[in-house]
């Protein structure tokens, strides 16, 4: 097994009475792939939240690769080399794609470097025809994607992700995938998702969350197979 | 953003702003001129924090007015204006920064900071207004409350206390303080810092998830902000002769953001724009009393937040763009109207 | 106040308050009672310039926080550049209508009780208001949410309309009432903008505790202040305290201590 580079321990998030994340305890392994799924509520965003400094913790700790980080803030979370990207695409709208992803890579390289940088991650998304283009002008797909460039131009060894495929049209969510494919050669990956096709297409280890908890870790096939996660999917209670 | 690093176009701007320096003289006041200049630093100063950093800095006023009175207190403390000179930079940057940090770390937004920027100019003005009475000393300056400094060494040659510089030759300084000033911020803006900067002004939150600490570029950035801004105040002291609390108002922090949203401050050319405009409107305006100033300027403001956010710069930029493509006789009109306008606009990009 | 909850901050708020000074003004040295001008004609001239101008300015910058900002400190110029030129730069005044009088050999100024009267009147009818009447939850409801209330069939439009002519009234109401008290010049409402605007921002989204609460907070601290040291350093302390607050507790003091009420 490979080395596990993020955990959580008995990690609780609770808005006044109602406890969107209860006691979890979560593992992940270098250059793993793992979708967090789970019916609307069940907490995986907050999850997400805590683990990015977006949200502190009410209680219990987070380690990543042996630091414990349940208090930092988000910029010192991404300096340890973890890409983030929220749910809504959080992009800088006024400036145009090359400056959004060039902004990212010279956080960890110089300025000639980072130019380069800059190529390589337009030549890897392929989104070389688009690089002038400001993001405001831009369609919802493709932010989506230059979000994703802007990630990786980072060189992250861990990214999260929040619900990359929300609101997006079949081909879009296929170039996704693939994007998702390509960033996964090079980082661990966590994807908070909801839609059940798009998990199918990536992931092969899948965590279960419902009610703020974890309902089961598993493959995806055994896990789409449980009859509890399609109560669960179901409205049904367990 | 116009970040677009056309050197041609930069040496252009600077060669007419050049011109105008030497042509203005001719046909404006030079007297009426330098306080233009030195509003057109003020609104700078804001322009950068505002545009650049997006942080609406409602008491811009209060790092004026600091540089002024730093300028005053030392100059009559010390007795030459190079040192006093560099302090009104420094401290308003200070003061600027310790108060960016407070309000920086502290995670306040948008409405937020306007009313502590708000309220700190306000409690500045209250103290120095209340600082009548001899007790308030600075060494050998009194405060002098609601009458103010008056009587304190001006602008001199460097190390040359008895060469004053002052009248026309105040002007030039000025004006290449002004051009001087735009360099470092169109350069500043252009660096990584600037760059990063604005990528935090246009989304905090991805600045962050990216991994920049956004508190800390703010706080800079604000600093240099009151730096610039407390520059003008010394330039305004050592025109004006005399600094009063009036300089911390409400009144005076109201006007610089207006020069900012009449000029807009999606660029640096459009705060020195809006400067230049009003000024010289509220110096025409000063001539009559039919009109109350206040009406009309309340009346430019809500115009222009209603109807024309961006401000006039981008709008005239574009027409100037147009000038140059369109062919010279449909455009007689507009040329007769707006040469000085256009090469303002031109300044820049 | 009624703007904490619309979530735009007026800057004009103490221009509305210097109207309804001069109506009151006006209105006396025209020769009507003065109960009837500062209760009922200057609220209600000063309401209705305050929905003239959200008709006409404000309500296409809903949401737009800073915008909003920025239009009504110009409303606020405008309107006091109009008054500037109607009356001149000159102090205007009236004497207060109940005299005052003396126990041992403390001076009470009976106008001030009026005041507070009017004042606590005020704070209990508008709790009741939003409180237990049908056209309070409703207002409340557009406030939390103009689309569930739209969809619920009332229009936001109209009720913003509503809430901003009762603000601005209200405005008119203080700015009356306190016109006997003191010389009023055009640009008398810029003096307690500041100090409002505080009040509501500190006292967070909680209209009515948090009024009541940051201004007995900042109300006290001026107070003691000015009794020690001077009157300026009174409305420093007050300033400095609203700073301090701000930091600590950046989303008001309802949105910390008193979670939950109204």
């Amino acid at each position: 097994m490979n080395e596990i580079v993020l955990e959580t321990h008995n990690l609780n998030m609770h808005f006044g009475g109602v406890k969107a994340v209860n006691n979890v305890d979560f593992t992940l392994r270098e250059n793993e792939l793992r979708c967090l799924i789970g019916p609307n509520g069940a907490g995986k965003s907050t999850f997400f939240k805590c683990l990015t400094g977006l949200n502190k913790p009410t209680s219990g700790e987070i380690y990543i690769r042996g630091e414990e980080t349940t208090h930092w803030h988000t910029h010192q979370i991404s300096r340890l080399g973890i890409g983030i990207k929220t749910q809504v695409p959080n992009v800088m709208d006024g400036l145009s794609v090359w400056e959004n992803i060039w902004l990212s890579a010279r956080r960890y390289h110089d300025v000639k470097q980072a130019n380069r940088r800059v190529e390589e991650v337009i030549e890897r998304i392929k989104i070389g025809d688009i690089t002038k283009k400001l993001l405001g002008e831009l369609a919802h797909g493709q932010r989506q994607r230059v979000e994703l460039a802007i990630v990786l131009a980072a060189d992250p060894w861990l990214v999260i992700l929040d619900e990359p495929a929300a609101g997006m049209t079949g081909q879009d969510v296929e170039i996704m995938v693939d994007i998702i494919r390509e960033i996964n050669r090079s980082a661990a990956m966590i994807i908070v998702e909801h839609d059940m096709q798009f998990i199918q297409s990536i992931a092969n280890q899948v965590t279960v969350f419902y009610q703020g908890s974890i309902l089961m870790e598993d493959h995806v096939d055994n896990v789409l197979a449980d009859q509890k996660v399609r109560d669960v999917y179901l409205g049904r209670n367990v | 953003m116009m970040l677009d690093s056309n050197y041609k176009n930069l040496i252009i701007g600077v060669f007419l702003a050049i011109v105008c320096m030497l042509v203005l003289p001719y046909f404006i006041e030079y007297y009426t001129l330098s306080l233009l200049i030195i509003y057109s630093i003020l609104a700078l100063s804001l322009g950068l924090v505002w545009g650049f950093g997006g942080i609406l800095c409602f008491g811009q006023a209060a790092f004026f007015g600091l540089g002024a009175y730093s300028y005053a207190v030392f100059a009559i403390n010390i007795g030459e204006s190079t040192l006093p000179f560099l302090l009104a930079i420094i401290v308003p940057a200070t003061f600027a920064f310790i108060l960016g940090a407070i309000m920086f770390y502290g995670r306040l937004t948008d409405v937020y900071l306007g009313v502590i920027t708000l309220v700190v100019t306000l409690i500045l003005f209250r103290f120095i207004n209340s600082t009548a009475s001899p007790e308030y000393m600075i060494g050998t300056a009194h405060l002098g409350g609601f009458n103010g400094i008056p009587n304190f060494q001006t602008l001199n040659i460097p190390g040359m206390p008895d060469a004053y510089i002052w009248d026309l030759d105040f002007y030039y300084v000025c004006f290449v303080i002004l051009i001087l000033s735009y360099l470092g911020l169109h350069f500043l803006v252009r660096s990584s810092f600037g760059r990063v900067s604005i990528g935090i002004g246009q989304n905090e939150q991805r600045a962050e998830l990216i991994g920049y600490d956004v508190r800390k570029y703010k706080t800079i950035l604000f600093a240099v902000g009151g730096g610039l801004a407390g520059l003008a105040g010394a330039l305004y002291a050592s025109w004006a002769e005399i600094v009063t609390p009036g300089l911390f108002s409400l009144g005076q922090s109201a006007e610089v953001i207006i020069w900012c949203i009449v000029g807009g401050v999606t660029r640096l050319s459009g705060p020195i724009f809006g400067a230049v405009i009003l000024g010289l409107l509220k110096y025409y305006l000063g001539q009559q009393t039919l009109i109350d100033n206040n009406l009309v300027f309340g009346v430019i403001l809500v115009i222009f937040v209603l109807f024309l956010p961006q401000g006039l710069a981008p709008a005239i930029s574009s027409v100037w763009k147009k000038l140059l493509t369109a062919k010279k006789s449909t455009r007689n009109k507009l040329r007769k109207r707006a040469p000085r306008q256009m090469q303002r606009g031109h300044l820049n990009e | 106040m009624i703007f904490g909850m619309m979530k735009i901050i007026n800057f004009a708020h103490g221009e509305f308050m210097m109207l309804g000074g001069y109506t009151t003004i006006v209105c006396v040295k025209a020769g009507a009672n003065i109960y009837l001008a500062m209760l009922v004609i200057a609220p209600l001239i000063v309401g209705m310039i305050g929905l003239l101008l959200e008709r006409l300015v404000i309500r296409h910058l809903y949401g737009r926080l800073v915008d909003t900002m920025l239009a009504t400190w110009g409303i606020s110029m405008i309107l006091i550049g109009i008054v500037t030129m109607i009356f001149g730069n000159t102090t205007e005044s009236i004497s207060t209508p109940i005299k005052g009088w003396a126990i041992g050999d403390y001076q009470v100024n009976g106008y001030n009780f009026f005041i507070i009267l009017v004042a606590i009147g005020l704070v209990c009818s508008g709790y009741f208001l939003l409180k237990f009447t049908r056209l309070g939850l409703i207002v409340r409801g557009a406030m939390q949410d103009p689309n569930v209330a739209a969809s619920l069939g009332y229009n936001p439009d109209r009720i913003y309309m509503t809430t901003f002519f009762m603000g601005a009234a209200l405005s008119g109401l203080a700015g009356g009432i306190l016109a006997p008290l003191v010389g009023l010049v055009p640009s008398w409402g810029t003096a307690y903008i500041a100090k409002a605007f505080i009040t509501v921002v500190v006292g967070g989204p909680a209209i009515i505790v948090g009024l009541v609460s940051s201004a007995t907070l900042f109300g006290s601290v001026n107070q003691i202040f000015a009794f020690i040291f001077n009157p300026v350093f009174g409305e420093v302390a007050l300033l400095l305290c609203a700073v301090i607050l701000l930091r600590i507790l950046p989303k008001g003091i309802t949105n910390s201590i008193f979670k939950g009420k109204l």
